[in-house]
């Protein structure tokens, strides 16, 4: 469908941010997956995430790996660097993306194929790196654009489209990235937007590895009965902790929450975020307690969404390095070279 | 003792010790080289380790060399035979009229020893264990010692080696008395007990001039620091991995902001090879200088990324500092045997850029010079080491640096340039060289955006799998593969002093061996014009120089002759008219072994045909 031309024109009410912009301003291409996809959900809640944030489109580096999920960079952000890699190595590209300019903001988008199967090594290593982005699975269980083989993130049990029944467990990349040290942890569902875009805005706002797996339904492959993937089974098995709200700027909040039902955390940028908990007992503060709410869930079949865990003064890779504030890619000979001096020092020393 | 009589050489023989994996030994090995150096005679030290940290047998071989021959030689004038578990093979080793330096503490049966050489017996435990209490200082001292000894032996001057300890330890006056008094012990024991000096002397000279000695992982990765590299991810691997140290120790020294302390660098060790080059190209496609260190295995695991790097057409360096392969080879071995690997790396049609360093000062210069040619060409450039240069001292020229010298940063379209109204097209031949612009991500908030991928996309970076289009892209990389031929080093001919029809094309750590086997094959009276390739894309002179020659020797280190498949296939020439001389054992190649090889081929040319000798 790219040989269609997406029409320019849009209605002139047509709402602007902070900056001027309207939605139209975050679209991107036309979509090629399939119609009804549950990706292209989670492309309408980027789009709208940015455009709430009133982002700067061209500040943020779209990096993907090979997949249905990983084609999707293309459909958001027209204005922003995208980069369609290689299976499984996102994390890798993002986080040198990352080193060589800091100033940028780096959404990383892949699949339960490109993070749980062949890029899970790369996964794993970026979150612990503490590397600052936000780290997207867009998760559908199964591998469409090769046509419905199982992925590593589908369940022990489930059924693939053909009636073969999965042997294999599981990856929760929710329980891995918090057992990894990842700062920002969250776990939504492609068809409810409202508790999605707050998280990735959330995500785009905290400083440091933030993940958020968001299961989104295939609906060539995976969306019939006996999958634990499809659009009714993630509804009636949704275990919401909390709903949130992002409060960018020093406004004061807006909405009125009844006392005791809101949790707010305030990030290192200054922005807030207002937990409407769901579940009271749920503390999204407790990285232990997370994982055991987590398993214990887990095996009751329940697919637990919300903020699960978030540290608002979590470091990231360059804290770690200690690099210099300016970006790296902007350095020139001047700061870069010791020079020919210090090059007859050496040599001396070589003698 | 000896029948044969005793090898006498002033500042021209081999000394090789045989040391124990993790004993200590190599920094008094070390020194013993530096102290000669200090005499102005030049060395060519090698290592020769296993893989192994502890245990395992070790050698490390100084040729002392006042021609300045920094080949390896072959043979061994004295043997230094201070690991029991190597023994035989050790004195086996020796040169008829050599040298076996030993520790004669316990004595050993007469049979374990050669009539053919001289053996000299230096008590060394003893000495060691009635000065020391200390099991470490023991072993250490003991070192000390054997190179005190050396010295009375070979008539060094002690001063010099004091001279060395001084600046080693310097600022630690306990340890610098102490090893100054360990170096006596042994020099004093062999002046007042053994017949000093032997038939190998050291005396001084003035050949080694302004030269410097450093290793060449050390020296390219001070290349990259003086390039401008501020990204580096690396996965540890033999031999490679000293070059990730070095640039990190070199940038701890020279990157920091005097101000604030802050790195202006960034150095991720990766979870393996795979990270490592996505890394590098992740934060070359965002405009930072970024390279990895690797060797052949390594290679291997990155080829899907370097094919997207052609593609791409991403900037990247890869520091190739081979070993000896297939598979894991011998990780601690030499050999230029990823040429293939190298050049072709990657599915699908691909070429890239190597460059061939014959020692530490050409690894500096053409590792700063990668990063330039990465971002001119928009593509992965190679820095070929192998363990012989990268991991053994080397004399060399200084390191030079130009200080007007600016980096290229290529072909950049700026949001100034995009302001103005210049059409952007990411892969749009502009210029007719190949060479498209590309903007970094962040640029300009409407211009300049696109999306990368290892897919096919037309002139504007727009998706296509038309076939028209793809052949386009692929030829206007083949312009840019050929404007890479005039901006890489060009090769280096030398002509023999009468004309001849013989030529020999070598490379990289091949260099000394070859210089000294050309004096070898005139004594022999055979010319050869010679030509040492530097890089890949080869330079149309490589072309004229098979032209002008019937047959040229190619000399390498690797079983297969891959140089000259490259240029065979590259050149479309008539491959009888590349004769291969091949190395391939894992040690480095030496000027004998060249000349036998083509001296025995040139002999057999001149045997009369026998169509005409039966006729």
């Amino acid at each position: 469908m790219t040989y269609i031309a997406k029409p320019k024109f849009h209605h002139p009410g047509l709402k602007k941010n902070e900056l001027g912009y309207t939605h139209r301003d975050y679209e991107g291409k036309i979509s090629t997956l399939c119609a009804g996809c549950g990706h292209d959900s989670i492309t309408a809640s980027i789009i709208e995430a940015c455009y709430e944030l009133s982002i700067e489109p061209h500040r943020v580096a779209k990096i993907s790996g090979i997949g249905c999920s990983s084609k999707t960079p293309d459909y958001f952000l027209g204005n922003s660097h995208g980069f369609n890699s290689v299976h499984g190595r996102m994390p890798s590209v993002l986080t040198g993306a990352n080193l060589a300019n800091r100033d940028l903001i780096y959404l990383g988008v892949s699949g339960d194929g490109d993070s749980a199967s062949i890029g899970f090594g790369q996964f794993a290593h970026s979150i612990r790196r503490g590397v600052n982005m936000t780290y997207i699975v867009e998760n559908n269980g199964v591998y469409g654009l090769t046509k419905g083989q199982f992925s590593a993130t589908a369940d022990r049990g489930s059924k693939s489209k053909k009636g073969v029944t999965n042997t294999d467990n599981a990856i929760d990349l929710v329980a891995i990235a918090l057992q990894l040290g990842a700062t920002f942890v969250a776990r939504s569902f492609s068809g409810d937007k409202t508790q999605l875009v707050p998280l990735i805005a959330a995500a785009i706002r905290h400083k440091g590895a933030s993940f958020i797996d968001v299961i989104s339904p295939c609906i060539a492959f995976n969306n019939h009965a006996g999958s634990t993937k499809s659009f009714d089974y993630v509804r009636e098995h949704n275990d919401a902790v909390n709903r949130l709200d992002v409060l960018v700027g020093r406004d004061p909040i807006a909405v009125d929450y009844a006392p005791g039902t809101v949790q707010l955390v305030e990030q290192h940028d200054g922005s807030r975020i207002a937990l409407r908990k769901i579940d009271a007992d749920y503390d999204p503060h407790d990285r232990l307690g997370a994982q055991t709410f987590l398993a214990k869930h887990a095996a009751k079949g329940q697919i637990v969404t919300g903020l699960l865990y978030v540290d608002p003064d979590a470091e990231d890779l360059h804290a770690h390095l200690d690099t210099v504030e300016t970006p790296l890619n902007t350095l020139e000979a001047d700061t870069l070279c010791p020079g020919s001096a210090v090059l007859d020092k050496i040599n001396a020393s070589l003698r | 003792m000896s029948d044969k009589k005793p090898i006498s050489s002033v500042n021209d023989f081999v000394v090789r010790f045989a040391n124990v994996n993790g004993s200590g030994s190599a920094s008094a090995n070390e020194m013993f080289a530096r102290a000669i150096l200090r005499h102005g005679v030049p060395v060519s030290p090698r290592n020769i380790f296993p893989s192994n940290i502890q245990g395992l047998p070790t050698w490390y071989e100084v040729r002392v060399t006042e021609d300045g021959h920094l080949g390896a030689r072959g043979g061994v004038d004295m043997m230094v035979a201070m690991n029991p578990q190597t023994w035989d093979k050790d004195v086996a080793g020796i040169e008829p009229g050599g040298y076996l330096f030993y520790d004669s503490t316990k004595p050993m049966p007469s049979t374990r020893f050669r009539d053919d050489i001289t053996v000299i017996g230096v008590p060394l435990t003893a000495i060691t264990n009635s000065t020391y209490t200390d099991p470490r200082q023991r072993q250490l001292f003991k070192n000390i010692i054997y190179l005190g000894s050396l010295s009375a032996l070979l008539d060094m001057d002690p001063k010099l080696i004091e001279q060395l300890i001084g600046e080693q330890y310097k600022g630690k006056e306990k340890l610098l008395s102490s090893n100054v008094h360990a170096l006596h012990l042994g020099r004093d024991w062999a002046l007042q007990n053994l017949k000093c000096p032997i038939g190998l002397r050291v005396k001084k000279s003035d050949k080694v001039g302004d030269r410097i000695f450093i290793e060449g992982n050390s020296a390219a990765a001070l290349g990259a620091v003086y390039g401008g590299a501020t990204v580096c991810a690396w996965y540890p691997i033999t031999p490679s991995s000293s070059v990730a140290e070095a640039f990190t120790a070199h940038c701890k020294k020279y990157r920091h902001d005097p101000e604030t302390g802050k790195a202006k660098y960034a150095i991720v060790q990766g979870e393996d090879e795979l990270a490592s080059i996505g890394i590098v190209i992740g934060a070359s496609w965002n405009g930072a200088r970024a390279f990895t260190a690797t060797s052949g295995p390594g290679i291997s695991l990155m080829t899907e990324f370097i094919g997207l790097s052609y593609f791409a057409e991403i900037p990247a360096v890869i520091m190739n500092i081979q070993r000896a392969g297939p598979s894991t080879g011998m990780p601690t071995r030499t050999q230029q045997c990823d040429i293939i690997a190298c050049a072709y790396a990657s599915h699908g049609d691909t070429k890239h850029v190597l460059l061939f360093p014959e020692d530490p000062a050409e690894a500096f210069e053409f590792a700063a010079a990668a990063f330039d040619l990465a971002e001119r060409l928009q593509t992965t450039i190679f820095l070929m080491l192998d363990l012989d240069i990268g991991m053994n001292h080397r004399l060399c020229r200084p390191l030079k640096w130009d200080d007007a010298r600016q980096y290229d940063r290529g072909k950049v379209m700026t949001a100034e340039m995009l302001e103005e109204g210049r059409d952007f097209g990411r892969y749009l031949d502009v210029d007719g060289d190949g060479i498209p612009y590309r903007t970094y991500p962040g640029t300009h908030p409407t211009r300049g955006s696109y999306f990368t991928r290892g897919t096919s996309r037309d002139r504007y970076a727009r998706y296509s799998e038309e076939g028209s289009v793809y052949a386009d892209n692929m030829q206007r990389l083949v312009r840019k593969f050929e404007t890479a031929q005039d901006l890489v080093p060009r090769p280096l001919q030398a002509n023999a002093e009468r004309p001849t029809k013989y030529g020999v094309i070598y490379f990289g750590s091949t260099s000394p061996a070859m210089d000294e086997a050309i004096g070898l094959l005139e004594a022999r009276g055979h010319q050869l014009d010679r030509l040492r390739i530097r890089a890949f894309p080869f330079h149309s002179s490589v072309a004229s120089f098979l032209a002008e020659h019937d047959f040229v020797y190619v000399v390498e280190q690797n079983r297969d002759s891959q140089l000259r498949q490259l240029i065979v296939n590259e050149n479309g020439i008539d491959p009888v008219r590349l004769v291969p001389i091949v190395h391939y054992d894992g040690t480095p190649i030496t000027a004998r072994f060249i000349a036998k090889a083509i001296g025995d081929h040139q002999d057999h040319l001149k045997v009369t045909p026998l169509r005409k000798a039966v006729s």
